[in-house]
C-alpha cells in the first residue's frame, strides 16, 4: 500500500525523531511511503481559535494534495481529529464539503493504522523500561482510540506497563497554553503527579505536543521522568 | 480586555497556584467518580441510557411550545397560579408582588439554581423581606455572603472546620466540626424558621407536561418542608426543564443522582401537581409557579446548540472537568459554571463579554463524555469561538494566523521559519522566562524543548 505519512508541523520542527520512526516502521512493513513537501500544517491552531477562514486558507490545500492518496496516516491524535473528524464540519456547505468528507474517510491515525487497519501489533521493538502511557484527548475521544497503542506496546519486549490511576487531559490545549498558562500549568502537574505515582521511566504518547507539554514541566521542575512518542518506543530494536 | 475577562484571569491564576484547595478539590471530586461508576453499573447500559435521555430531551426542547401548554394548562385546572416571566427582572418583580400581596415577611427556600440566575435574594432582601436558604450548603455560603461553588455542591470548597468556625461566629453554636453536630446546629436554626415563614420558595427539578407536576430531588428533606409548611408556596423554574411523559421520570430521577452525585437515586423525590385541594390535610393553599426564559429562547432559536437546554443540572460536567478542578467555581463570576456554564453563559448574558469562558478549555472533551443527556459540550466552546471571532476578530490574532497560513502554505517560508527558529534559538534561552521573552506565557512555568538543526522534512529531502 501506498502510505501517505502527514508529519504535523510541530513534529517536523521539534521531534524529527519521530516522523523517522514512522517512515522506517511503515517501509519495514513493506508499506510505500511518500511525504508531500507541500504540506505544513492541517490548521488547527486558527480553528480552535475561532478564525474559520483562515484554518480553511491552510487546509484547502491540504485536502487538494491528499486527494489522492490510499491512506493518509498522521503522527498524531490531534491533528487527526483534525482531518477526520473536523475537516468535515470546516468544509460543510463549501466546493471542498464531498472531498473533505473522503479524505476523512481515508485517514488514520498512526497507532490505530498500524493495529486496526493493519492488524499489525508485534513491531519486533525492544524497550526494557517500565512505562506508562497518556492518552491525548482528542485522539482518545474524537478518534475513540484507546485499545490500539496499549496492544502494541503490549508486544514490546521488555517493557512494563503500568497506568495511571486517572485519565486526565495534560493542559496543552494548543494555544490555550498560552492564553491561560496559570491553568495549563495546573492541569500539566496533576498529569505529571499522576505518571509520577506510577513509578514509569517513560510517559510515552501518540501525541507529541501533549509530551512537549509534559516534558516541559517535567524539566522545568527537575523530574527525572522522561518521555518518548510511542513510534519511537515502536522502533526501537 | 473587559472586566469579566481580566477578573476571570485574575482569579483563575490565583485560585490554580493554590495547590491545597486544588488537591481539597480533586480529592472530592475524585470520590464522587467512584460513587458515580458504582451506580453506573446498576443501569442495564448506561450509554443506552444517555441515548434515550438525550432522545426524550430532544423531543421535550423541540417541542417545547406543545408541553409548556400542557403544563399550564394541566397546573391551572388543579389551582396553580401560572406566571410567564420573559427576564430575570420581570420574574423578580412577579415574585415580589406575590410577597407584597402576601403581605409576608419571611421566605424559606429550597435549594433553586434560577434563583441563583436572576439575583433573587438579592432583591427581596432590598425590599425588607427576609430569605433564608434551607438546602444546608446554600444555608452555608449564605451565611457567607457567597455564591454557590458548584451547581450542584454548593459548599464543597469549604472544610469542617472552617463551617465550624462560621456557625460559632454567625450561630453562637457549634459543638464540634462533625457533620453530625454542625447538621443538628443548621437544623435547630431552620426549624425555627419554617415555622414562622410566610412563604416557601422551591426550584423545580422537572416539569411534567403529561401530568401537569412539577418534580422536586433533594437529600435533606428541606424542599419537603419548605412546600408543605408555609400557607403560600412559590416555584421558579426555566421553561427547558419540561419533560412530555411522567414515565419519563423513571429514567430521569435515577440518572439525575447517577450523574450528579453518585447516588442511585437522590433522598427525597417528590411530585407536586397543585395547592391544598378540598379534604387534603396539608400543603400550601396557594401555589404560584413561575416559568422563566431569560434568553433561553434565543439558545432554542440556535439550531447548532439548542441541546445546551437538555442540561438537567446535574453537575457531572463540572465534576469531571479539569478546568474547573484546578480554578473552582467561584473563578468563573456566572451562576452556571465549569463547561455547560461555558457553553451557555454567552447565550444567557452576552458572547462578546463571557467568550474567555470559551477560550478558557482545552477542548479535552472530558465533559461530554460525561453528560448523561449527550450534550456536545466541547463541540459548542468551539462554534462560541467560532462565533465570537468572526463576530469581533481580535486584530492581531487574526493578522497572526494569516500570516502563519502563508507560512504554513509555501514549502520555502515554513523551511525558512524552521531555520530562523533553529539559530534564534540560543536567544530565547539567554531571556527565557523574562519580560523580553515572546514565548513567555510558556516559558514562565515550563521548558520548551531544544528545535534540533534537521527537521523532519531536512531529512526526508536529504533521504530521497
Amino acid at each position: 500500500m501506498t502510505v501517505t505519512l502527514f508529519i504535523p508541523c510541530f513534529m517536523d520542527a521539534l521531534y524529527p525523531r519521530a516522523g523517522i520512526s514512522m517512515v522506517e516502521i511503515l517501509e519495514r512493513l513493506d508499506h510505500k511511503v511518500v511525504c508531500p513537501n507541500e504540506i505544513a500544517c492541517c490548521g488547527q491552531p486558527p480553528f480552535n481559535s475561532g478564525y474559520w477562514a483562515e484554518a480553511r486558507t491552510i487546509a484547502g490545500p491540504v485536502l487538494e494534495k491528499l486527494a489522492d492518496a490510499e491512506a493518509v496516516v498522521i503522527g498524531s491524535g490531534s491533528c487527526g481529529a483534525m482531518v477526520k473528524k473536523f475537516y468535515p464540519e470546516l468544509f460543510k456547505d463549501t466546493p471542498h464539503a464531498e472531498l473533505a468528507k473522503q479524505v476523512a474517510a481515508r485517514t488514520w491515525e498512526f497507532s490505530d493504522f498500524l493495529a486496526s487497519k493493519l492488524g499489525v501489533t508485534d513491531l519486533g521493538a525492544k524497550f526494557p523500561h517500565k512505562v506508562t502511557f497518556h492518552d491525548g484527548c482528542h485522539g482518545l475521544r474524537e478518534l475513540g482510540i484507546k485499545s490500539a497503542p496499549r496492544a502494541l506496546l503490549g508486544k514490546v519486549a521488555g517493557l512494563e506497563f503500568v497506568e495511571m490511576k486517572e485519565e486526565s487531559c495534560c493542559g496543552f490545549g494548543g494555544t490555550f497554553s498560552a492564553k491561560f498558562p496559570m491553568i495549563s500549568t495546573a492541569m500539566g502537574e496533576v498529569k505529571c503527579a499522576a505518571a509520577a505515582e506510577t513509578g514509569a521511566e517513560y510517559i510515552v504518547s501518540s501525541d507529541s505536543s501533549c509530551l512537549m507539554h509534559i516534558q516541559g514541566l517535567l524539566s522545568r521542575q527537575g523530574k527525572p521522568t522522561k518521555t518518548i512518542s510511542l513510534a519511537e518506543v515502536l522502533n526501537t530494536r | 480586555m473587559s472586566n469579566f475577562v481580566s477578573e476571570f484571569k485574575t482569579r483563575a491564576t490565583e485560585k490554580s497556584g493554590d495547590v491545597r484547595l486544588r488537591q481539597f478539590i480533586r480529592k472530592a471530586l475524585s470520590g464522587y467518580e467512584v460513587a458515580r461508576d458504582k451506580r453506573k453499573g446498576a443501569f442495564q447500559s448506561w450509554e443506552s441510557a444517555r441515548q434515550a435521555a438525550a432522545e426524550t430531551k430532544w423531543e421535550a426542547i423541540n417541542h417545547l411550545d406543545t408541553h409548556l401548554e400542557s403544563l399550564v394548562a394541566k397546573l391551572g385546572a388543579r389551582g396553580t397560579k401560572v406566571h410567564w416571566a420573559s427576564t430575570g427582572e420581570q420574574a423578580r418583580e412577579i415574585i415580589a408582588q406575590i410577597l407584597r400581596d402576601k403581605k409576608a415577611r419571611s421566605i424559606i427556600k429550597s435549594k433553586a439554581m434560577t434563583s441563583e440566575e436572576i439575583h433573587l435574594n438579592h432583591a427581596l432582601e432590598k425590599e425588607g423581606f427576609t430569605v433564608v436558604e434551607s438546602d444546608l450548603g446554600e444555608f452555608i455560603v449564605q451565611l457567607r455572603h457567597e455564591a454557590p461553588y458548584h451547581i450542584v455542591f454548593p459548599s464543597m470548597h469549604l472544610t469542617r472546620d472552617e463551617i465550624r468556625d462560621l456557625f460559632q461566629k454567625e450561630l453562637g453554636d457549634a459543638p464540634s466540626n462533625t457533620p453530625e453536630d454542625l447538621t443538628m446546629v443548621a437544623r435547630r436554626v431552620m426549624r425555627q424558621k419554617y415555622l414562622t415563614a410566610d412563604v416557601g420558595f422551591t426550584g423545580g427539578n422537572f416539569a411534567i407536561a403529561e401530568t401537569g407536576m412539577i418534580s422536586i430531588t433533594e437529600n435533606e428533606g428541606n424542599a419537603r418542608l419548605t412546600a408543605a409548611l408555609p400557607k403560600t408556596m412559590i416555584t421558579l423554574m426555566g421553561i427547558e426543564k419540561v419533560l412530555p411523559r411522567f414515565s419519563d421520570l423513571a429514567l430521569f430521577l435515577p440518572m439525575l443522582a447517577t450523574a450528579g452525585a453518585g447516588q442511585p437515586m437522590t433522598c427525597y423525590n417528590t411530585m407536586y401537581s397543585g395547592p391544598r385541594q378540598p379534604g387534603e390535610c396539608d400543603g400550601p393553599e396557594e401555589w404560584h409557579v413561575v416559568l422563566l426564559d431569560n434568553r433561553r429562547t434565543e439558545l432554542l432559536a440556535d439550531a447548532e446548540q439548542r441541546d445546551a437546554l437538555h442540561c438537567i443540572r446535574c453537575g457531572a460536567c463540572l465534576n469531571v472537568c479539569p478546568i474547573f478542578r484546578n480554578v473552582g467555581g467561584h473563578t468563573y463570576g456566572t451562576t452556571y459554571s465549569g463547561p455547560v456554564g461555558a457553553v451557555i453563559t454567552p447565550h444567557l448574558r452576552g458572547l462578546q463579554d463571557w467568550k474567555h469562558l470559551s477560550n478558557a478549555s482545552s477542548l479535552c472533551g472530558a465533559c461530554t463524555e460525561a453528560c448523561p443527556v449527550k450534550i456536545d459540550l466541547h463541540h459548542h466552546l468551539l462554534q462560541n469561538r467560532r462565533n465570537a471571532s468572526a463576530s469581533q476578530p481580535a486584530f492581531f490574532e487574526k493578522l497572526a494566523y494569516q500570516i502563519f497560513g502563508i507560512v504554513a502554505n509555501e514549502p520555502k517560508f515554513w523551511w525558512l521559519a524552521k531555520k530562523i527558529g533553529w539559530f534564534t534559538q540560543p536567544l530565547q534561552r539567554a531571556v527565557k522566562g523574562f519580560a523580553l521573552d515572546p514565548a513567555k506565557a510558556w516559558t514562565k512555568t515550563r521548558d520548551l524543548p531544544p528545535q534540533p538543526r534537521e527537521s523532519f522534512k531536512d531529512w526526508w529531502r536529504n533521504r530521497q
